[in-house]
């Protein structure tokens, strides 16, 4: 990687790297990965930043935090302001400041990385440094909140969106009230993302912070089955609803085999590793399959979450199977390096044909087409086509099926006059989150098919504003 | 919330509770059921919903000790809370006015089809009910059945009670004698509702059956209860838990409820090593 990459002639401040956990070792354990910066390394950094006139950085931010000023802090080691200034934007420092691709957002138009050297600030590391540091020295202060204004919203779903716009809200005197469907809150952050790329401690103190404001918390509250959206704004009294309720109806490739013992959605998979805890099992009562040889297929972020995770739990070889090269896959860069590093192994090229299965229902490997690239398609990469009467077998007992997720129809089924596109997605306006309904905004993944955290974020955000707006409040 | 209320035994290992849960209750419909946590490291387990009473915001749950949960719970005392009830979760069963309703059950299955049984005689139909068991001591439920159904045919496997024989043999019977029915709806282990199908499937009786697959969070996100039906795959939490038994692939169901045998055997026998689990008596529990 260029980032320890001393430049030639002036020696610059290189790109500060952040200490991680050895791989050998982290691929045993379910601790963090990455361990964030320590005081020293954080004012190294900060002080790489030009402090531009024009902070392209800001324009890649969905929530557009105030960049430079908060770098600006972090450069007087005033750690704390800039804490409170990221916080101002982003009620969730502590989780994007992990899980962001700032490479593709603030780090990709930070002028530094525009004059093509490739070395931008690290923005994200000093969200992550400067929020943590917050959490770590927390005084229990919380933001000067103004008056209630009698205005109380309802959100469906604790995930990034919903928690997002909880935070924008009650800062402004409007009463929150958020139903989760699971036990724990936190939507995706805590059923989806890895321990050891987000501890739940972390989203827990997040959620903590909201409450400390006043969000009030409804878990095993399903919207559309306890009552529905209409019952929140008729009988609650609502002034508005949000429904956020993620992408949460896993996707099959609908090949043979599927519904053998040992195939999982991601969605499985990682809800039992994560939310319930299997990697204690049995201190935890919830088991999951610990395979020896692993199949992912897919090549996105929730692919590598699946993969590192089988890793973790034992697997002996835990291979990731994608239609197409190293080049198209969806996943983060640094997420597909950590994997690699890890020893995840990559059979690329190969498209899943069946999935064998012995007398008891259990799977024992998988059938792949050999593909190769052709002509690019819509999305302008390379379309996958088999190669003629290539195919091979791969042995496997666990299968994981990360391709993707569709909109969970539970919400939309049961709201009057709420708009759906043909995937079954809410239809809202994207940047104010309105929908079809009068009084119901709609953000994440539910509109926009699975995307990333801080898109949700920045959903969540749009529709806080159109929605104080709408109440005429500034 | 969720306090336990009420609780007795009501067979060997087979126990009824009481519980707090307002909003569950108010909620809840014929067929829909919840998912359950006993304690803050427990499994999530779908649980029927045997009875409810929305004045009071009661739920009535029914269980057998089987699993670590249903074993744990079998030690809760009353003034205990469950840490986490979900529900009411799945399709409300299609209630109408059919004709002649005959309900089958096999054992703890009676406590599902009971609300369903009941829904089913309010709506006007003509309720026969087989109420079967391997022994008399697992029957249950047989007075609430009797208050609900039209006529109540009451079998066991061992002929301590009722009629000798199995479930199928009643119905059987019934559809021999030429007796009019328009809907069959069995409820109970696997292999009792394969066995129903079986036999109503030859005498074209429509017949609906409730499933019971393994679940996580019981709202389609994670696909852990996927059936096959009619040869297409459904999630069972929120396509179901009823479906059309004669579409229903029970071999494939029976394989994929056997799927973590093994660390819930492990489970199981860790727990009976904790205080709690010294309280129970194993295997079945105390009657």
């Amino acid at each position: 990687m260029s980032e320890e990459q001393q430049q030639p002639k002036k020696p610059k401040i290189p790109r500060q790297k952040m200490p991680e956990q050895d791989p050998i070792q982290r691929a045993q354990n379910f601790y963090e990965v990455a361990l964030g910066y320590d005081n020293d390394l954080a004012l190294l950094e900060a002080s790489r930043c030009l402090h531009c006139k024009k902070p392209y950085c800001m324009k890649g931010c969905p929530v557009e935090v105030d960049i430079p000023d908060f770098v600006e802090m972090v450069k007087a080691g005033d750690f704390i302001s800039a804490a409170w200034k990221v916080k101002e934007k982003n009620s969730l420092p502590r989780i994007a400041g992990r899980v962001c691709p700032q490479e593709s957002q603030c780090e990709a138009t930070c002028v530094l990385n525009k004059k093509g050297k490739g070395e931008p600030c690290a923005i994200g590391r000093l969200e992550r440094f400067v929020a943590d540091y917050a959490a770590k020295h927390d005084t229990g202060e919380i933001p000067q909140l103004p008056k209630p204004t009698g205005l109380k919203v309802g959100v469906v779903g604790s995930g990034p969106a919903g928690l997002t716009l909880a935070g924008a809200l009650i800062k402004k005197g409007v009463a929150v009230t958020v139903f989760e469907a699971l036990h724990e809150l936190g939507g995706v952050l805590v059923y989806g993302i890895p321990e050891f790329r987000l501890p739940k401690a972390i989203v827990r103190s997040e959620v903590d912070e909201l409450r400390k404001m006043g969000v009030e918390f409804k878990t095993n509250w399903v919207v559309g089955r306890i009552e529905t959206v209409d019952d929140l704004l008729e009988k609650r009294k609502f002034d508005s609803v949000f429904i956020g309720t993620g992408a949460g109806a896993p996707l099959f490739l609908r090949i043979p085999g599927e519904n053998l013992n040992g195939v999982y959605s991601a969605n499985e998979f990682l809800t039992r590793s994560n939310l319930m805890k299997a990697y204690l099992f049995p201190e935890a009562d919830t088991p999951v399959a610990k395979g020896r040889r692993v199949c992912v297929f897919g090549g996105g972020n929730v692919a590598m979450d699946s993969a590192r995770t089988a890793l973790r739990l034992g697997a002996e070889e835990v291979s990731i199977v994608y239609r197409r090269t190293m080049d198209e896959l969806p996943a983060r860069a640094e997420e597909v390096h950590h994997a690699v590093e890890e020893g995840v192994k990559f059979r690329l090229l190969s498209s899943p044909l069946e999935i064998v299965g012995n007398e008891a229902g259990w799977a024992v490997g998988v059938n792949c087409q050999k593909m190769e690239l052709g002509e690019p398609d819509d999305s302008g990469r390379r379309r996958p086509v088999p190669v003629p009467g290539e195919t091979f077998h791969i042995e496997c007992d666990t299968v994981i099926v990360a391709i993707g997720n569709a909109a969970n129809p539970l919400v939309p089924s049961t709201t009057k006059q709420l708009d759906v596109n043909k995937w079954g997605n809410i239809v809202a306006d994207l940047e104010t989150g309105k929908t079809s309904k009068a009084r119901v905004w709609a953000g994440g993944d539910i509109v926009t098919g699975a995307a990333t955290v801080i898109l949700a974020m920045g959903a969540g955000r749009k529709a806080a504003l159109s929605m104080l707006k709408e109440f005429s409040i500034d | 919330m969720f306090e336990i209320l009420e609780k007795d035994k009501i067979g060997p290992g087979v126990n009824r509770a009481v519980i707090s849960a307002p909003e569950i209750a108010r909620a809840h419909r014929p067929g829909q059921f919840v998912i359950l946590r006993a304690h803050a490291d427990g499994e999530r387990i779908p649980l029927t919903v045997a009875d409810k009473d929305p004045g009071k915001g009661t739920l009535t749950l029914i269980w057998q000790e089987v699993g670590t949960t249903t074993y744990y719970m079998g030690t809760m005392c009353v003034g205990e809370k469950l840490v986490d009830v979900c529900g009411p979760l799945g399709k409300p069963t299609h209630v109408e006015k059919f004709g002649t309703v005959v309900s089958v059950c096999g054992g703890i299955g009676a406590a599902p089809l009971y609300p369903i049984t009941k829904a089913m005689h309010d709506a006007g139909n003509h309720v026969i009910t087989i109420l079967g068991a391997r022994t008399e001591g697992l029957l249950i439920m047989t007075d609430d059945m009797k208050k609900v159904s039209d006529e109540l045919l009451i079998s066991t496997d061992d002929g301590s009670f009722g009629i000798h024989g199995f479930v199928t043999q009643v119905l059987q019977d019934l559809i021999d004698k030429k007796r009019k029915m328009d809907l069959c709806v069995a409820v109970g282990p696997v292999p009792m509702m394969r066995a129903v199908v079986n036999v109503t499937k030859k005498a074209n009786l429509p017949t609906v059956v409730s499933l019971n697959p393994i679940m996580v969070d019981g709202t389609g996100m994670c696909g852990a209860c996927r059936v096959e039906v009619g040869g297409k795959t459904m999630f069972g939490c929120v396509d179901g838990p009823e479906f059309n038994g004669f579409d229903v692939d029970f071999e494939l169901l029976t394989k994929r409820l056997a799927m973590y045998k093994g660390p819930e055997l492990i489970s199981l026998n860790r727990f009976k090593e904790t205080p709690r689990g010294c309280e129970c008596t194993f295997p079945g529990g105390a009657a």
